[in-house]
């Protein structure tokens, strides 16, 4: 596998990739998020905070990546902090504008959506450090389950909504 | 890193990151105008005032960070985030969610 230093220069329109490893890796297809799996993230927690609270450790390890990767990988960061925002602004607006539903119910959406948000958050951080990482050390990049649970998230939210509007704005 | 430092990124990366500090930056904005209208519409307590003091300071602080940021992001070649920035960008956006939660109707 090719190091980090070794990467081709991109074309004028920055679209080239590096050919590491054989191409794009191949998709992983994984069953979905178990109870498991929640608790080894859980349990990875105080390892990755001494990560993101200790800056000078990433630093020391492998090579720097060319800075145009670490900029794709901050943008990526940036996108997820923006789902986050989204998901808390959504959160305000349940609770703000949804005023014809019961109030438990409202409350109960907008917490889901305040709570996804934050966990989207720190997921955010978590999944910047990782990459950031792995580019370093020239491994693979992380893959995660995140997007499946904020998809199921985002799914029962929406599946939560339907149903209360069709039971309680039917008549 | 080899070769010269270029005066400009042909695929404009510095660029594209600086735009997409902004549009965070805006997005923190609209989601922090709903959290003090929350706070708003609770009745002006004094534990919403804090509350809508605390989210503005939360967006002020996450300005900051942004336009440190972009500035950083001027040079040839950027230097790569770093943990604490990233780290403390995040932690604005919790804040907002756990102050903008605390004054749920």
């Amino acid at each position: 596998m090719a190091g980090p230093a070794t990467l081709p220069q991109p074309d004028a329109g920055g679209t080239s990739r590096p050919k590491t490893g054989g191409g794009y890796p191949a998709l992983i297809v994984r069953t979905g998020p178990s109870v498991a799996d929640v608790i080894d993230f859980v349990r990875g927690l105080p390892v990755r905070a001494r990560l993101w609270l200790s800056p000078q450790d990433i630093r020391t390890e492998g090579t720097t990546p060319d800075y145009r990767f670490s900029l794709a990988n901050e943008r990526t960061f940036l996108a997820w902090l923006r789902t986050a925002l989204a998901l808390i602004g959504g959160g305000f607006a349940v609770d703000q504008f949804l005023l014809r539903l019961h109030r438990p119910v409202r409350v109960t959406l907008a917490v889901l959506l305040l709570v996804g948000g934050a966990m989207c958050a720190v997921r955010a951080v978590n999944h910047w450090v990782r990459c950031e990482r792995a580019m370093r050390r020239g491994e693979d990049l992380p893959v995660s389950r995140f997007p499946t649970l904020l998809a199921l998230l985002v799914a029962a939210v929406a599946l939560l909504m339907v149903v209360v509007a069709a039971v309680g704005w039917a008549g | 890193m080899s070769g010269p430092v270029p005066d400009r990124d042909p695929g404009l990366q510095p660029e594209r990151t600086r735009l997409a500090w902004r549009r965070t930056t805006l997005a923190f904005a609209v989601a922090a105008v709903l959290a003090g209208r929350q706070a708003v519409h609770q009745g002006l307590s004094p534990f919403g005032l804090v509350a809508v003091a605390l989210c503005a300071v939360a967006l002020l602080a996450f300005l900051a960070i942004a336009q440190a940021r972009i500035i950083g992001l001027g040079s040839g070649r950027p230097a790569p985030l770093a943990v604490r920035t990233a780290v403390a960008a995040a932690v604005c956006v919790i804040t907002l969610a756990a102050f903008g939660a605390s004054v749920l109707a």
